[in-house]
């Protein structure tokens, strides 16, 4: 799919974010969790940011929203439709033209009832309409209004979530981990309301540690490893190796159980080991003396990489 | 050597909901078992039943054609948890953990990966996929005789998924293991299993 | 990747403070201590002084150093406090750990919590300080069982769930005893909160120990404690007399605070949550 405005709804550039740690009584370090980290978001498209858990990705849905932990900094450059997205401006926009869907259904009220939380405590005829088509949607009958948060199954509260979220008919989406615990059919189905969202024009962007759910649905992947982005790749590239442009992403590709199942050797570098250059290089089968060196983000191929060679 | 599972029910006594009804199985030495099942179906319960940790409301769970209560101390029936994260103590250094295990061997830790870096630290300091490795390891000591892998994949990204699982499958010959391997991903399942059950 | 950051740190700066505090307040226990016959000193010649250069806190009514008599006043509230809160954090460990031994004993426990916990505090300290007949042993007694509920309580809620919890459910599975599941999981959880427990209820202890011997039913009126002056001051406020109130009252208050801020930087020290604060 193209892009279809030349400036992307939501635009991600250099972003790291960091958080300040004590240890050992008062040591105090900055941990990076987030560095150089670049991605865009157009209008009427699901990307997929891709990784595995524990590598930060949930912090850059956070970072956008602006709700990182008071212990957190972070730097870098965020537009949405082209302008900076301020503090400012994100208070009137989050919530109403940029959703965030959140990973568990603790973000739910505990108080309200299903109904009341996907009105916002409207209640007046038209708002119980919206709320009535927006339930009836995602396949959660009438009486689903009236339960509470602790008597749905975990299914059903994303899907609350997600009703919610469209209610208010957000321009941009953004989904942290939405699939988790449910089964295939219930994750696609749950993958396939994003996709709609976006067919509606919307930008998606969602998180998520599942490759193979999300080259189902999604129309570009970012593979996020460590803390970064190692490659940009159009789902359509996944159906063969030689068109995937970096090493981990090859690898991932020939992990997966239909691809062969094979297992490239090493571990995700985690925390305060990472690597100052290429946070691959560790594993990588073509590393070189340059990869010690901070590697560019650059383009190749219709989708970009961040490795020196041209595979 | 065989396991098995007559007519299980078991229901939550909360809210009363059966999340098991008049289910049996039976997995055997050397055999790798996949079980599929719609969420909701309680899966990590049924592996819970099988592994001793929480008690059916009927039927009963033998190995060997005696109930896994007769056996005392060293449980012969392990189970992998979906969360490694909150399988180990978040104050205990991970070469604690690892010693709870019985006598892990250090070929273990090898096939698996673990670095002796990872020894010294502690829970907090490490990734879900290198904590599960340790879940993993610690499970492998001597007297297992069957592993129950619940999801225990299903956070990781497809390298390590990979990695795991093809060390596990090596053990699980190796020691003529039964395995019983729970997932949501058809495709791992066919790959890493001898027999499929659908619930 | 690590950097060491630089700028304000504020746990150093609280560890400062702890450090500070906890040599200040073992100055005031040790001056105190030694201070015990000066205190009682009476010199009519300086009675019904003002704060000055030679006597900080003023004097009495006969002639007693107020600043000697607070700091023994004081001396003798922390050894007190530390009596009464090593005791009553001990009663509070057994019956909060001993929640883990199954219902029935979690249901006599829980009892027994709920049972003082709902009388109110000063009304039980009252009554059982005037059973063992006042004085140093009435009051220590008094605040020693009355004291331990909300540390029970929390240790209680905190190994209910760990007995709870998977990591120990496995352990279970793998063969590893009680006895090394208090020693390995339940110890590095408990005893933190047991020692964090503990400092914090050393201001309670204090301000209760205060507020009975004001009421005339702690230590009796020979005994230099801070009870006894506030109340012996109130007599003499309305002659104008301040500093007999003032100056012990404030540093009554200054010793509370400090036990806080040591107990509550321990706390935060020690738990891993809180590594960012």
């Amino acid at each position: 799919m193209e892009q279809k405005e030349k400036t992307p709804l939501l635009a991600v550039r250099h972003l790291s974010i960091s958080f300040t740690q004590y240890k050992r009584w008062w040591r105090r370090e900055e941990q990076q969790a987030i560095r150089d980290l670049s991605l865009e978001v157009g209008a009427g498209e699901m990307v997929a940011v891709v990784g595995s858990s524990g590598s930060g990705k949930s912090l850059l849905a956070h970072g956008v929203m602006g709700l990182l932990p008071y212990n957190a900094s972070w730097e870098g450059d965020i537009f949405y439709k082209g302008e900076p997205l301020t503090e400012e401006r994100l208070k009137k926009l989050r919530g109403r033209e940029i959703v965030l869907v959140p990973q568990g259904a603790s973000y739910l009220n505990p108080l309200m009832t299903t109904g009341e939380q996907v009105r916002q405590g409207a209640r007046d005829r038209e708002s119980r309409r919206q709320c009535r088509e927006a339930l009836e949607r995602y396949g959660l009958g009438e009486e689903t209004e009236s339960l509470y948060p602790f008597q749905l199954s975990g299914g059903m509260a994303r899907r609350v979530m997600i009703a919610a979220a469209v209610q208010r008919k957000p321009c941009l989406v953004i989904a942290d981990e939405p699939t988790p615990g449910l089964h295939l059919e219930a994750a696609k189905r749950v993958l396939s309301h994003f996709r709609e969202m976006a067919e509606e024009g919307a930008g998606v962007l969602l998180i998520t540690h599942d490759l193979e759910l999300a080259l189902l649905t999604a129309d570009r992947i970012v593979v996020f490893y460590a803390g970064t982005n190692l490659e940009e790749a159009w789902a359509g590239d996944f159906t063969q190796e030689e068109q995937l442009r970096h090493p981990y992403t090859r690898a991932l590709f020939r992990g997966m159980p239909k691809n062969g199942f094979q297992a490239a050797a090493g571990a995700q570098p985690y925390g305060d080991n990472l690597p100052e250059g290429c946070v691959y290089e560790p594993r990588c089968p073509w590393r070189q003396e340059q990869c010690r060196q901070p590697v560019p983000y650059r383009q190749l191929r219709g989708g970009r990489v961040r490795c020196w060679r041209d595979i | 050597m065989r396991l098995e599972a007559n007519n299980i029910s078991f229901q939550y006594s909360r809210d009363g909901r059966k999340i098991l009804n008049n289910i049996s199985f039976h997995l055997d030495s050397g055999e790798r078992l996949g079980l599929m099942a719609p969420s909701g179906f309680g899966k990590t319960t049924f592996c819970k039943i099988l592994a001793g940790y929480e008690k059916p409301d009927e039927g009963q769970v033998l190995m060997d054609g005696k109930p896994i209560a007769s056996y005392k101390g060293y449980c012969p029936i392990q189970m992998i948890w979906q969360h490694p994260e909150l399988s180990v103590n978040p104050r205990l250094k991970m070469s604690e953990v690892l010693k709870e295990g019985r006598r892990v061997e250090q070929r273990v830790l090898d096939g698996l990966g673990i670095e002796k870096d990872w020894l010294r630290r502690y829970p907090g300091e490490l990734s879900g996929g290198e904590l599960q490795r340790f879940c993993i390891a610690r499970v492998l000591g001597e007297g297992t005789r069957f592993l129950l892998a619940d999801e225990i994949s299903a956070m990781l990204d497809l390298i390590t998924q990979s990695q795991i699982w093809g060390f596990l499958l090596e053990e699980v010959k190796r020691r003529n293991l039964g395995l019983l391997a729970v997932s949501h991903s058809k495709e791992l399942l066919e790959r890493i299993c001898s027999r499929m059950i659908y619930l | 990747m690590i950097r060491q950051k630089k700028g304000w740190n504020q746990r150093l700066f609280l560890l400062c403070c702890a450090g500070i505090f906890i040599a200040a307040l073992l100055g005031i226990t040790a001056a105190g201590a030694m201070w015990e016959e000066k205190a009682l000193q009476t010199d009519f010649s300086r009675k019904n002084m003002a704060p000055c250069i030679q006597y900080p806190f003023g004097t009495d009514w006969m002639g007693r150093d107020m600043f000697i008599r607070t700091i023994t006043g004081l001396s003798l509230s922390i050894r007190l406090g530390l009596f009464t809160a090593v005791i009553s954090a001990g009663i509070g460990a057994v019956i909060g750990v001993s929640a883990i031994m199954g219902k029935w004993v979690d249901g006599v426990m829980g009892c027994m919590i709920d049972l003082v916990m709902g009388i109110p505090h000063m009304l039980l300290l009252i009554l059982i300080s005037f059973a063992v007949g006042r004085g140093f042993w009435g009051v220590a007694v008094g605040i020693s069982l009355t004291h331990w509920t909300s540390l029970a309580r929390l240790l209680r809620a905190e190994a209910l769930q760990l007995k709870e919890s998977p990591y120990v459910a496995i352990a279970r599975k793998l063969g590893k005893g009680w006895g090394y599941i208090a020693g390995k999981h339940m110890a590095p959880h408990l005893l933190p909160q047991l020692l964090v427990g503990t400092v914090l209820l050393f201001p309670h202890a204090i301000l209760h120990e205060a507020g009975i011997t004001f009421l005339g039913f702690g230590l009796s009126p020979e005994q230099p404690a801070i009870g006894v002056i506030l109340s012996e001051s109130m007599g003499h406020l309305m002659m104008g007399r301040w500093w007999l109130a003032l100056f012990p009252g404030a540093l009554l208050a200054a010793v509370v605070m400090m036990f806080h801020v040591i107990g509550n930087t321990v706390a935060g020290v020690l738990n891993p949550k809180q590594a960012h604060s």
